[in-house]
């Protein structure tokens, strides 16, 4: 490695912590303020030195780090970063300090507490995109639950306590299945490093129920239809800030277990699963989409987008192509940007007017006018058009799914078209039309302020360096993504589908 | 040269962005001058391009111009990247030279309007969108610009989005249908898209007609490919299915109906089918569904034009009905004429729009024309280029409108003689339309004596693009006579060999179309100006089409019954009952039950010691039956 900061994972991964216990130590709001987004600040500057020192086309990890934990039982503390990962850290990593100073701005009650907690679940997010021992990223992985329960239950809206309470058992009980097939695998296997895991084949039999068990896990957090009731509780009742990272980044955990764990550990199940999983997804996409159209809290019309993007995610992973796979690696960015903007962006109106139902507004292009022509770019990005960033994944996706299946990737893309009808209907009665209430008067309401505009300028930004230039990205996943599916059993169906028959009789024989 | 050809993009692109940041420094006068300025560098460019591709030999003049690598993942490898051949370059000059007028008359047409800076901003990002759809050398790139110029047509639709009235309804839902019914369109297009590349791993035009042309794409996928295509093409060219958001498009302010509704974006479907003609050589079948398609198109929007009342409605009504001519065009494989009729009707439908627009600008915004008639003396220069836009509608004989007709019949006559007379029963009615609508506005007595008394004649920003235009529309019949054919054979490297028809056959659609024209015009004359004994029994005998006509044949009603309708209470049942009680319910219940479970577990717990020695005998008793039997 020609560039190299020792412990670069390490110092990334608890920095935040460390940042959350000064953030308790100190007296007084605007020190805390400070604190908070300096040092998640300075976590996503240093997250960047990942892209200086990256080995462009070395598909294995990077920037690893070895220690022992607990040796007596093979634990190890293993972080890496390969090309699946590395977006995923610095998506959590850029959303964390716009959430932060979302919070700066807006939360006063229990404001140390508030951003401490924030820190806490940056630690524990990064720490499930880095952790290479399947204890490690459980334990990181459940961490998360902890700040969030407390961010809904402290600081969210009225039903809170009861959001709270089923965000947390629901992702819990998922969870506590997957630890048993942890055990399981360790059982078999005599590790619980995924790098050696990996090597070692699993049983028909041991790959099914772990295979089910992961899966059941993932499945909620991401969440894949049916499994998706908790989401919209959870983004309704939980403060912006919440949302932003709810929906940003730990539904990717899920997508990125699945990914991460489920395809190179269980390749034969997944292979035998993947309709299964594809049917639910490209259900998602139509249920979730059509169940936005008819939401009357804005909040809960992007959570349930969210399950209809999500679904798109899903799908492209059990196709099991290079270019559904990568488009799926880029989608779950193109998600966390794009949400994480809807939600900041609801999260502003609702400062302002502390309403979030549809039916409050209506015909504020006039009054804020630069607000309103912002929120129909992050809903035009959602909506996947071209030129921005949401397209390009979902592109990839589907290109990909329909070498694999034609018929899932048809519904998926009628998705597509639903998209564009709920958000343009939520355009439509918040921005167009007349003003209906005096409170959205021009003069009484106040457009975006330049600080509010900065929180959301780094996401514009992405969407069009992305729908303009993915391969800045792309570079760095492909090749990860190829060596993932190199390993797969299955994949030969469909890697290249130009010359399939051709080459078919030669990739078996690998 | 050609390699500058990224310019062509580049002045829209700045002309957009400095008019979106500094635009509120700006004067008027300097917005619109930057906003037309750009389209109009542009247009320089185009020429330049013409130039430049006309000093090549002829089958040199495809030159791909590549900008950067887009999407690159495994086998799929997508550039940003140009395609300079003769269509692309005559699409190109079609959009910024029509494109430049509009924008000139905007200046004046939109000066009191209070999104001045906003419109200019809007126009601008369309012509770029539109200029990355025809320039595009792939399908990935030319969706770009296609998704592109649905974003600028549906903000330019709903501009005014706080307006509402009986015609349109609120504007902002005509913005959004619009968008909406586009990506249905869409939809096809992405299918389409994703079959090629299944079929063929690539997306490059020169690519995929390269392994067409050399048998690599079976039959039956070209026929898939093509139908969904065509499902594209009929959202975005406004056919049947997909034509019901362009009138409710007139919403939008005048000079976006003659730029987007009826000069360039609604030619984007014929365009596209004209590109990737060699597909549809592979898709008999497919290119019969569109000639059918455009045919009835054709005749449904013309029937429904004939009773409008609403100038601009008459209009749009005339725009479904000439795109469905271009596409019964491309269905019956007259590529060039279709092309060649693409452009004489961005030339005289952005006329026709301009000049109605000059009468709203005169009339106060009135669009009615039961309350028009005699504004002939008010606004002549108004009714000498309305007059010249009119009868190359109309196709009077000599007229650009009448060849380029001309040349589609024909080539529906070679096909199918069933096509061809629906084509020409059409073009009867397209003669009488045109020639109502021009008689009720501008000849007879005025029906509403205020407001023509105040009517006055527009300025010259607004005139003199009505000039150009209404010269322009005269003229550029000159560049494809019969026979001689100069476009197409110009256009022929991208579209293919132009079909030489019988000379008798080709005589014969002549006089035919001659005829008809001539007819159309007459009996306008003897229903609207002379009101003659004939005109009226004719009338009347026809009066029981009046109310599926009005209705525009029930579409909208159709569709709102039978899709729009559904679709929502699917989604309120999902929101209302679905969702929060069967799914949910079924979430909760589970952690009740848990609960319960856990409710009798603390009751086992109870603390006697009876209840525990039962329990372990039970246990104890278990695993004696485990091990011995089992």
């Amino acid at each position: 490695m020609q560039f190299s900061v020792p412990y670069l994972l390490s110092i990334i991964t608890f920095l935040p912590l460390l940042g959350a216990a000064a953030v308790l130590l100190l007296k007084g709001d605007g020190p805390r303020r400070a604190m908070a987004l300096g040092v998640s600040t300075v976590t996503f500057l240093l997250s960047l030195l990942l892209l200086v020192g990256w080995q462009d086309g070395n598909a294995g990890m990077q920037f690893e780090e070895m220690a022992p934990w607990l040796p007596a039982v093979g634990l190890t503390y293993h972080l890496g970063v390969d090309g699946i990962s590395l977006f995923l850290v610095l998506l959590t990593t850029l959303l964390s300090p716009i959430a932060i100073a979302f919070s700066n701005r807006f939360v006063h009650n229990k404001l140390g507490a508030f951003l401490a907690l924030m820190l806490v679940l940056e630690t524990a997010m990064i720490g499930t995109f880095l952790a290479l021992d399947l204890i490690l990223f459980f334990v990181f992985f459940e961490f998360s639950l902890i700040p969030m329960y407390f961010l809904i239950g402290e600081w969210g809206s009225q039903n809170r306590v009861y959001a709270a309470l089923k965000f947390f058992l629901y992702t819990f009980a998922g969870s506590a299945v997957m630890l048993i097939a942890i055990l399981v695998v360790y059982a078999n296997t005599g590790t619980f490093d995924l790098m050696q895991i990996q090597n070692v084949p699993l049983s028909s039999n041991v790959q099914m129920w772990a295979f089910l068990a992961f899966t059941l896990a993932f499945a909620i957090k991401v969440p894949l239809f049916p499994f998706h009731t908790w989401l919209p509780d959870a983004h309704v009742q939980a403060p912006t800030a919440g949302s932003i990272i709810l929906a940003g980044v730990l539904l990717k955990m899920g997508s990125y277990g699945y990914l991460r764990f489920n395809i190179p550990l269980f390749p034969e199940a997944a292979a035998t699963f993947a309709p299964w999983i594809a049917t639910l997804a490209v259900i998602g996409i139509i249920y979730g989409a059509l169940t936005a159209l008819t939401q009357k809290d804005m909040k809960s019309l992007v959570a349930y987008s969210s399950v209809a993007h999500m679904g798109f995610v899903m799908l492209g992973l059990v196709a099991l192509n290079q270019q559904s796979v990568s488009g799926s690696v880029l989608q779950m960015v193109n998600h966390g940007v794009s949400t994480g903007a809807l939600f900041l962006m609801v999260g502003l109106l609702y400062e302002r007017r502390h309403t979030r139902l549809l039916e409050d507004f209506g015909g504020l292009w006039k009054s804020i006018p630069v607000y309103s022509f912002l929120f129909l770019v992050v809903a035009m990005s959602s909506a996947g058009l071209p030129g921005l960033n949401g397209f390009v994944g979902e592109f990839a996706i589907l290109l990909g799914a329909y070498t694999w299946n034609p018929l899932f990737a048809v519904i998926g893309a009628a998705g597509v078209i639903l998209a564009a009808w709920y958000l343009l209907t939520a355009f439509r009665k918040m921005a167009q039309g007349k003003i209906t209430k005096p409170e959205n008067e021009v003069g009484r309401i106040q457009d975006i302020r330049p600080v509010e505009f900065l929180m959301v300028l780094p996401l514009l930004l992405l969407f069009l360096i992305i729908g303009l230039f993915p391969n800045l990205f792309f570079d760095k996943i492909n090749p990860s993504v190829t060596a993932l599916l190199e390993n797969q059993p299955a994949v030969t169906r469909s890697l290249e589908p130009v010359a399939l028959d051709s080459i078919a009789g030669e990739d078996l024989s690998k | 040269m050609i390699q500058f050809a990224w310019l062509l993009l580049a002045f829209p692109a700045a002309g957009a962005l400095i008019n979106l940041f500094f635009g509120r420094r700006l004067s008027k006068n300097a917005i619109g001058a930057i906003a037309s300025g750009a389209v109009i560098g542009a247009f320089a460019v185009a020429v330049m391009l013409l130039v430049a591709l006309l000093g090549l030999p002829a089958e040199e003049r495809a030159v791909t111009v590549t900008l950067w690598q887009w999407i690159t993942v495994g086998t799929l490898d997508i550039k940003a990247a140009l395609l300079i051949d003769p269509l692309s370059v005559v699409m190109a000059l079609v959009v910024t030279g029509v494109g430049g007028l509009i924008h000139v008359y905007a200046i004046s047409y939109m000066h009191d309007d209070a999104m001045f800076q906003r419109f200019f901003v809007y126009l601008n990002f369309f012509i770029f969108s539109m200029l990355i759809l025809v320039l595009s050398d792939s399908f990935a790139g030319m969706f770009v610009g296609w998704e592109g110029v649905g974003l600028a047509s549906y903000l330019l639709i709903g501009f005014w989005f706080d307006r509402k009235d009986d015609l349109y309804g609120w504007y902002a839902d005509a913005g959004k249908k619009a968008f909406i019914v586009n990506r249905i369109g869409d939809f096809g297009m992405l299918v389409a898209m994703m079959a090629i590349w299944a079929a063929l791993g690539t997306l490059t035009f020169h690519d995929v007609f390269a392994q067409a042309e050399a048998g690599m794409l079976a039959a039956g996928t070209a026929t898939l490919i093509c139908l969904m295509l065509l499902l594209g093409a009929t959202g975005k060219s406004a056919q049947i299915p997909l034509f019901v958001w362009l009138p409710d498009a007139m919403a939008g302010p005048t000079p976006v109906s003659a730029l987007i509704h009826a000069a360039t974006m609604v030619t984007a479907g014929i365009y596209m089918i004209a590109r990737t003609q060699p597909l549809w050589h592979l898709a008999p079948d497919a290119s019969t569904v569109a000639a059918w398609i455009g045919a009835l198109t054709a005749l449904m929007a013309a029937s429904v034009a004939l009773v409008q009342t609403d100038l601009k409605k008459v209009l749009a009504y005339s725009t479904v009905s000439q795109l469905g001519y271009m596409m019964l065009g491309v269905g019956v494989a007259a590529y060039g004429a279709s092309i060649f009729h693409l452009l004489t009707h961005a030339v005289f439908k952005a006329l026709l729009f301009l000049a109605a627009g000059s009468v709203m600008h005169g009339l106060h915004g009135e669009t009615d024309m039961r309350k028009m008639g005699g504004l002939k003396a008010k606004m002549p220069a108004t009714y000498w280029t309305f007059l010249a836009g009119t009868i190359a509608l109309a196709g009077i004989p000599l007229t650009s409108g009448f060849l380029s007709k001309d040349g589609i019949l024909l080539g529906a006559l070679v096909h199918s003689p069933v096509l061809y007379v629906v084509g020409l029963f059409t073009a009867l009615l397209t003669a009488i339309y045109a020639f109502r609508m021009f008689f009720l506005v501008f000849h007879g007595e005025p029906r509403d004596k205020k407001l023509i008394d105040h009517a006055h004649e527009s300025p010259r920003l607004i005139t003199w693009p009505l000039w150009i235009l209404a010269g322009l529309s005269l003229v550029d019949s000159l560049l494809n006579l019969p026979f001689i054919l100069t476009l197409e054979k110009f256009l022929e490297p991208a579209l293919g060999a132009h079909e030489e028809p019988a000379l008798t056959l080709e005589l014969l659609a002549l006089a035919l179309s001659v005829v008809i024209s001539l007819l159309g015009l007459a009996m306008a004359y003897g229903l609207y100006m002379r009101r003659d004994g004939w005109a009226q029994n004719l009338k009347k005998s026809l009066s029981f089409m009046q109310g599926p006509l009005e209705n525009k044949w029930y579409f909208d009603e159709v569709y709102n019954t039978a899709v729009v309708n559904p679709l929502k209470a699917i989604g309120g049942w999902f929101t209302s009952f679905f969702d929060p009680r069967v799914i949910d319910g079924a979430v909760n219940g589970v952690a009740h039950g848990t609960s319960r479970l856990g409710e009798y577990a603390r009751r086992l717990q109870n603390g006697y010691v009876p209840t525990y020695a039962l329990s372990i005998l039970v246990g104890v008793a278990a695993v004696v039956v485990y091990f011995l039997f089992i």
